[in-house]
């Protein structure tokens, strides 16, 4: 845990349960997928925090958690010393200014009514910043940061191809100078060509505005590209957390060496030769959670405590770093 | 004394100079922009539209209907409840252009005024349908849970009669009249006015710029204003083309059937019915109004038709 003037953003056992509903009028619930399941991590200032997992890990749930999109269960989100999960509407709008979200579909999240210049401005006209004049500057130099033509203000999305739009996309999210954007999985929705450019203007950006990133990703050679920290999901529950070359090199969880030797190495004679651990089965359904560990299932090192208890995360890194694993035999070889 | 004068002189561009200056350039390129680049949704809807024939077809049809509807104390050469006793069911003739009916009266007036009657009750019916309908529908998408449960209950119950059904029993309560027949088209109109804008809510509702608005901050009202209805108007303005259509139907056929506007007041649908005796001996009293409903009906389906393939964003390229 870093100190306090370091510390931007803590989670703390994070909980979202969706309630399922049965009948015909709206009856008493039965069941609930366990979405997001006890969760905790922190983001410092500055430094961006990966996550990644497959779909339906709960990502995008904490996301919307932190945004408060939708209601957690329970548990503490702390952002500059306020619980986010207690304020009320009206305080929480102060945050929103400072907690920005770029979305994974860039055809979906900019509606299709709206010229872009449009797009831009709402954050601002929400916000009651500035005038209309100089709102209008202030959209323009943003489009230009993001690397689109400021002439193009009255144009409408679909004019644009889809990294142009997840531009519009990040110069909304940038205009009211946040200091903390969440980016839910910005780029999977692209072109690999196109992926690499976005994420240079995430990181050109980043220096420039001092930004915080959570970057929501299932890819990881593209979280690799950007973290400084990764958190391993699955199935609700945060498994590993580490810094990124130390998660690339010492995997300790059985999931996170599953999910690295998943990752092509672009030379064909290596390639050949590499090891895939392929994990058996599917993601096990969210309502009914395995016991135990959540991924004794399908893990090859499981044996009878792994059904029965449900392991903590734990330090696992002697030199001070954090190296956080919840696994009864973490960093076994598979 | 002179060096510091000089300083002065050289700093006035203060921030109000500056302001203008920006705005200038500002609004310089705003011009540019709305000349060569200003090009939006409905007005590529547009483009498609006109180059759809049939569309055009029918948008000319609307529009003259309208206009005869309008003109019709100009144009029309006869009173329309004037009997003329010495031409008692007269075919078509250079004085009686579609002929005349029992009573003498001019078929050719009386269309024309029926015209009015008819795009009226489009009009305004599906304008009541409208009003209700929006509202109800936007309660019901918006706010989900027992709100919506109860109104598309109500709904799902106006669905299960049959609209010619629904219209005669709302007429028999209210009576005849044109006032009333504006209100039982509306009433039974909302429906399905309702159920499409609570749909196009609902999957409106689920999309990524709606929770970017949230994320943003943006108020419920904000949202339904600025985000979900321009985006929800398309499959709206082409139902209610279509629905102009259904209502004029519905207005003869309730004339037809005596519950609707009451003689001597011309009405396509009660044109008919008093043609029906008449039937062999005069068969204009009927083709004439007949074909009025036609292609009055035709104009909107052609319109809606191809409104709804202009609107469609799907069949963007």
């Amino acid at each position: 845990m870093p100190e306090k003037d370091t510390l931007l953003l803590e989670v703390r056992n994070l909980k979202k349960y969706f309630n399922l509903r049965s009948g015909f009028f709206y009856s008493k619930s039965s069941s609930s997928v366990k979405a997001v399941d006890d969760i905790s991590f922190f983001i410092k200032k500055g430094e961006t925090f990966g996550l990644v997992g497959e779909s339906g890990c709960g990502k995008s749930t904490t996301a919307r958690l932190i945004l408060r999109l939708i209601k957690p269960t329970s548990g503490i989100i702390n952002y500059k010393g306020s619980d986010l999960v207690r304020l009320k509407n009206s305080q929480m709008l102060k945050y929103r200014k400072e907690i920005q979200i770029i979305f994974q579909d860039p055809y979906a999240s900019l509606s299709p009514r709206m010229t872009i210049g449009d797009i831009v401005n709402e954050p601002l006209e929400i916000h009651k910043v500035g005038n209309k004049n100089s709102r209008l500057k202030r959209i323009k130099e943003y489009l230009k940061t993001v690397g689109l033509n400021p002439e193009h203000i009255n144009r409408y999305p679909h004019e644009f191809s889809g990294g142009q739009r997840q531009r519009v996309g990040i110069a909304r999210a940038l205009v009211l100078q946040p200091e903390l954007i969440i980016c839910d999985e910005p780029v999977s929705a692209l072109d690999v060509s196109v992926q690499a450019q976005i994420l240079n203007l995430m990181l050109d950006l980043q220096n420039e505005f001092n930004l915080t990133y959570l970057f929501i990703a299932h890819d990881l050679s593209v979280v690799k590209y950007v973290s400084n920290r990764i958190g391993v999901m699955y199935l609700g529950k945060i498994v590993e957390v580490a810094p990124s070359e130390e998660l690339y090199v010492n995997p300790l969880h059985p999931y996170t060496m599953g999910l690295l030797s998943a990752i092509p190495i672009p030379d064909p004679e290596l390639e050949r030769k590499r090891q895939r651990i392929i994990l058996p089965g599917d993601v096990p359904s969210p309502i009914n959670p395995p016991s135990g560990c959540r991924f004794h299932p399908r893990c090859p090192n499981a044996q009878d405590i792994c059904s029965k208890e449900e392991p903590v995360l734990k330090n696992y890194n002697k030199d001070g770093k954090e190296h956080l694993a919840a696994c009864f035999f973490a960093g076994k070889p598979i | 004394m002179f060096p510091i004068k000089e300083e002065k002189n050289k700093q006035p561009i203060d921030d109000s100079d500056l302001g203008n200056i920006i705005e200038e350039s500002i609004t310089e390129e705003n011009k540019f922009d709305k000349k060569y680049s200003k090009s939006s949704l409905y007005k590529d809807a547009w483009r498609r539209l006109v180059r759809n024939k049939l569309a055009m077809i029918g948008l000319a049809i609307v529009i003259i209907m309208a206009l005869i509807a309008l003109l019709a104390p100009y144009i029309a050469p006869y009173d329309p409840t004037y009997r003329e006793k010495t031409a008692s069911q007269q075919g078509p003739s250079a004085s009686h252009w579609f002929g005349t009916d029992i009573l003498g009266r001019d078929i050719f007036s009386r269309v024309l005024y029926g015209t009015q009657i008819s795009m009226l009750v489009g009009v305004i019916a599906v304008a009541i349908s409208l009003a209700i309908g929006l509202f109800l529908g936007a309660i019901s998408g918006f706010f989900s849970g027992i709100p919506d449960a109860i109104i598309m209950r109500i709904a799902d119950i106006f669905f299960a009669f049959p609209y010619i059904l629904g219209a005669i029993a709302i007429m028999t309560i209210l009576g005849p009249g044109v006032l009333n027949i504006f209100i039982a088209i509306g009433l039974l109109g909302w429906a399905s006015v309702a159920r499409l804008f609570r749909s196009s809510i609902l999957s409106i509702k689920e999309k990524e710029y709606i929770e970017a608005a949230r994320a943003l901050g943006a108020s419920n009202s904000r949202i339904i204003m600025k985000h979900i209805l321009p985006n929800s108007f398309a499959p709206l303005i082409v139902y209610s083309t279509m629905n102009v259509g259904t209502a004029i139907i519905v207005e003869a056929a309730l004339s037809f059937l005596g519950l609707g506007v009451q003689p001597p007041t011309p009405s396509w649908g009660k044109m008919l019915s008093e043609s029906l005796n008449y039937i062999n001996s005069a068969p204009w009293l009927m083709f004439f109004p007949g074909l009025a409903i036609l292609i009055t009906v035709l104009g909107f389906v052609l319109l809606g038709d191809g409104l709804r393939d202009a609107l469609d964003p799907k069949l963007k390229r």
